[in-house]
């Protein structure tokens, strides 16, 4: 249940081709995070699997069975849409029951499926409200409960979090994550959030310009990202990446260290460079620090408060087997 | 703004605003007034009808009986209704697939459509006139109906497309996922969204057709002549008995500013074509 | 959702309408040009031979046709006036806060939804008339002699009538685009020190600049084939004095009964109207795009 394999599958608008050929392996009861910037394909890629939109060339396997003529009702797939995508004339119960009804199911069983999923997502007292009585949260929920009542083999999300602000959107994380254990269903979840993919995700797979840069799990991608994009896309703040000499030191065109994995210190260390800007989180702090034989700021993040003034000069370690190679292609070498 | 405005102030704008209101009103209240005064009070000094005359109902009934307003009003009605219905059964489908189904072309198509109500109704005049006289459509219900409904064909069309393409995919979308056909998805989804901008483009359409003065003056004569015509007949010299002008006058109106006073949104949209938003 | 299946279900959906729009369009048109080059009178039967230009000759020399067409220009002319700036002033006003604004915006709405000609004779007796109407009362009341509106200055009398009833389109068209412009356009400009009339000039006329032009267009359109008016009033008189294109035109059709030389008037009324539809269909179609 719940295992999709696209093999080759490419799209094309007119002339342009959004996703080049590409191979993606989701098995069942994964929690997957399509990753990537803004306009990467990656919602055109969920809506190719949910089959909203036609492959230009490839195939789509759902369980073992080929689903790329398949309309979308046809696939036991359901999804959650960025904007919720309730349907405004109808009560939340009568939203909820909607994909029910179209399977034909009796009332009975229908009533049944639906107080179970308000009762998980605590809806049970909105049931009889329209959408545009409930807040962003409530809408939320209702159209993760329209997605469940139907007991899909995999569950599709497109950006759901993205119109929430920022404390709703931790808890609804959480919530998401807490659903897939519970409900060990397989999940497709589409965002430009780092932090939700390396949070949310069992595996991630980073996209760029339609190709899918590198898949793996969430550690795998922090601790070994197979090229530039990935190593500068995961992990916040960005990697610093240094050419020149320094790199070519260690053997490479670029080298990356995260601001993690540099060590500082008031009068000794392997660089040397001048504070510039310094954010005080309270918990961390980041420095931009002015290297003196560097183009580029290095950042560099400390736990705790530490108190280096604008200006003041600082050394700076990378630890060594924390330094990330690439070569003149982008692509690490091991 | 998060300024407040002071009672003051406002109670100035209130006051111009008003002045300039009522006088536009103005004749629209003077008629409504006259029409329930006795010939005689209508043609004294205005003050003195405002303040020291009777009022009556025999101006609606002497209109009734000296030239049969019913029967002018049921035409207006059933030319109004008839065009906008008609219309509306070939525009829905249009609509529609224009708004769903776009083709490179469908832009075009639109603008032209549009392009149509632009033609001056004096330059096709002359062969209507005689096509309907030959078809023995001249003073018909039926032919003007549909004259009617072809010159307002195109804003019903592209009314309802923009109300069409109003309705967010991603809801359509979602009944599709949710396992609906498309025969569900219409019934369930989308018309109930689109009911409420139906009834707007109903109701506009019913007002333009109402209103319509160059037609249905013509191409009807005694039978089928509408509320217009009927009141075009009160030139010279009935439109000097000023309590029956007004009395009818007032019965030929009343239904569509009632109706006005519910669509003025759709105004914009329908009249401007979207070219202000 | 666009496949195969679903782009012919589309054709088919569409071809109603395309079909009679296409027919009312071509096929009375086409009869129009052709009539133009016949001398066609349905009351001399002579067999309706072509003649070529002759009609359109005979309409344009005509004395009648140059007064029409200054009459036309000076009715479109004054009621854009009357309108365009009226409407401007009026949905400044209605866009300040004040009390009872739904009231006042039906009242100014209202008279776009009387009839044409309710309108015309209510103005024209009841208000106009010099003897009984509400103005010569006033003037009279006044000790002022009382305007014949109808008599001396027809044209302009109904300039006055067709302006009352487009008023309303005028300022709700305005108004509406007005409510659109962004308040805190509006406060940046008082940050930076424009008082009212700079903020009116340089910020709210140019976003009214849009909406000022469609309703030009779209008004010049309609206003290009003012009818009722003028039939129900003055019968185009007297003379030729409130006759315009469309009136003159009509009088040729349907009283002089000569098909020829209404059919080729009809022709230069379409044309003339097409000049200004252009320029309106290139506003909507930058609209279609957005």
């Amino acid at each position: 249940m719940g295992q999709i394999t696209l093999k080759q599958v490419s799209k094309n608008f007119d002339e342009l081709t959004v996703i080049p050929p590409l191979n993606l392996q989701i098995e069942d009861g994964e929690f997957v995070v399509f990753v990537g910037p803004s306009g990467c394909g990656k919602s055109t890629l969920l809506r190719l699997i949910a089959g909203l939109e036609d492959v230009t060339e490839g195939a789509i396997f759902i369980d073992g069975q080929d689903a790329t003529t398949l309309p979308p009702a046809k696939r036991g797939l359901a999804m959650v849409f960025q904007s919720y995508a309730l349907y405004p004339h109808m009560t939340v119960r009568k939203n909820i029951a909607f994909p029910l009804r179209m399977a034909g199911l009796e009332k009975a069983e229908q009533d049944k499926r639906i107080e179970s999923a308000a009762k998980a997502l605590n809806l049970t007292d909105y049931l009889d409200r329209k959408p545009s009585q409930l807040s962003g949260g409530q809408r939320q929920r209702v159209a993760i409960g329209r997605a469940i009542v139907r007991e899909p083999k995999a569950f599709l999300f497109d950006e759901p979090l993205s119109n929430l602000d920022a404390a709703l959107r931790v808890g609804m994380r959480l919530e998401i994550s807490e659903l897939h254990k519970r409900l060990a269903t397989t999940m497709i979840y589409v965002t430009h959030d780092q932090v939700e993919a390396m949070t949310m995700a069992d595996k991630i797979v980073v996209i760029n310009a339609g190709v899918i840069e590198q898949v793996g799990s969430p550690l795998e991608l922090y601790r070994a990202p197979k090229n530039l994009f990935v190593a500068g896309f995961i992990g916040s703040p960005k990697m610093n990446f240094i050419e020149g000499e320094r790199a070519s030191e260690h053997g490479a065109h670029t080298i990356g260290i995260r601001p993690e994995h540099i060590d500082v210190s008031e009068n000794e260390g392997r660089w040397k460079g001048t504070v510039g800007l310094s954010e005080h989180l309270g918990s961390d702090t980041f420095f931009h620090i002015q290297d003196s034989s560097l183009q580029r700021q290095v950042t560099v993040r400390v736990s705790g408060e530490v108190g280096f003034a604008q200006g003041d000069t600082i050394y700076m370690t990378p630890r060594p087997n924390m330094i990330h190679k690439f070569d003149s292609k982008g692509d690490r070498i091991q | 703004m998060a300024r407040a405005v002071t009672s003051s102030v406002k109670i100035t704008n209130t006051i111009i605003a008003g002045l300039f209101g009522s006088l536009l009103f103005f004749p629209i209240l003077w008629i409504l007034i006259l029409s329930f005064k006795t010939e005689e009070d209508a043609i004294r000094a205005p003050l003195e009808i405002l303040f020291s005359s009777g009022w009556t109902l025999e101006s609606f009934s002497t209109v009734q009986a000296r030239s049969d307003y019913l029967k002018h009003f049921s035409n207006s009605v059933i030319i109004s209704l008839g065009s906008t219905f008609l219309g509306l059964l070939v525009a829905v489908p249009a609509a529609w697939s224009m708004a769903f189904v776009p083709a490179k072309r469908t832009k075009n198509v639109l603008m032209w459509m549009l392009s149509t109500k632009m033609l001056p109704p004096v330059g096709v005049l002359v062969p209507i006139y005689l096509i309907f006289r030959d078809l023995g459509l001249l003073d018909s219900r039926l032919g003007l109906t549909v004259v009617l409904m072809l010159i307002n064909l195109p804003i019903i069309i592209w009314m309802l497309y923009t109300y069409f393409r109003e309705i967010p995919n991603e809801i359509l979308e979602a009944a599709r996922m949710d396992g609906a056909s498309l025969r569900s998805e219409v019934l369930y989804v989308l018309t109930p969204m689109a009911v409420p901008g139906m009834a707007s483009t109903v109701l506009l359409n019913i007002i333009l057709a109402w209103n319509e003065a160059f037609w249905t003056l013509n191409l009807t004569a005694a039978q089928a002549a509408p509320l217009t015509a009927f009141i075009a007949s009160y030139s010279s010299p009935e439109g000097l008995f000023y309590a029956k002008l007004s009395a009818a006058s007032v019965m030929a109106i009343a239904p569509i500013l009632i109706m006005g006073w519910f669509s003025q949104k759709q105004l914009v949209r329908g009249l401007t074509f979207g070219a202000v938003k | 959702m666009a496949t195969k299946a679903s782009r012919a279900a589309a054709r088919m959906m569409i071809s109603p309408a395309v079909l009679l729009l296409l027919g009312w369009m071509i096929v009375p048109l086409v009869l129009t040009v052709y009539f133009s080059f016949l001398r066609y009178n349905l009351i001399t039967p002579s067999g309706n031979p072509f003649v070529g230009s002759e009609n359109y000759y005979w309409f344009v020399t005509d004395p009648s046709f140059e007064e029409a067409m200054i009459n036309t220009l000076l009715l479109v002319g004054g009621v854009l006036l009357i309108t365009v700036i009226g409407g401007i002033l009026l949905a400044l006003l209605l866009d300040r806060p004040m009390f009872g604004q739904g009231i006042i915006r039906v009242m100014v709405i209202a008279p776009f939804f009387v009839m044409p000609t309710v309108s015309a004779l209510v103005w024209k007796n009841m208000f106009m008339n010099p003897v009984n109407g509400i103005f010569g009362r006033i003037a009279t009341g006044l000790g002022f002699e009382a305007i014949d509106f109808f008599g001396q200055i027809p044209l302009t009398s109904i300039i006055v009538i067709v302006s009352w009833q487009w008023l309303p389109f005028a300022t709700l068209i305005l108004f509406t685009a007005l409510q659109s412009l962004d308040q805190e356009q509006i406060e940046a400009a008082e940050m930076d020190g424009a008082n009212r009339l700079s903020r009116f000039w340089h910020i709210m006329l140019p976003h009214l600049s849009r909406a000022i032009t469609v309703v030009i267009l779209i008004q010049t359109i309609f206003l290009l084939s003012i009818f009722a008016e003028i039939l129900v009033t003055t019968n185009g008189g007297p003379g030729t004095a409130t006759t315009n294109l469309t009136y003159l035109i009509y009088v040729s059709s349907l009283l002089q009964f000569d098909v020829g030389m209404g059919s080729a008037g009809g022709v230069i009324a379409i044309i003339l109207a097409n000049i200004v539809a252009i320029f309106l269909m290139r506003m909507i179609g930058k609209n279609l795009d957005a």
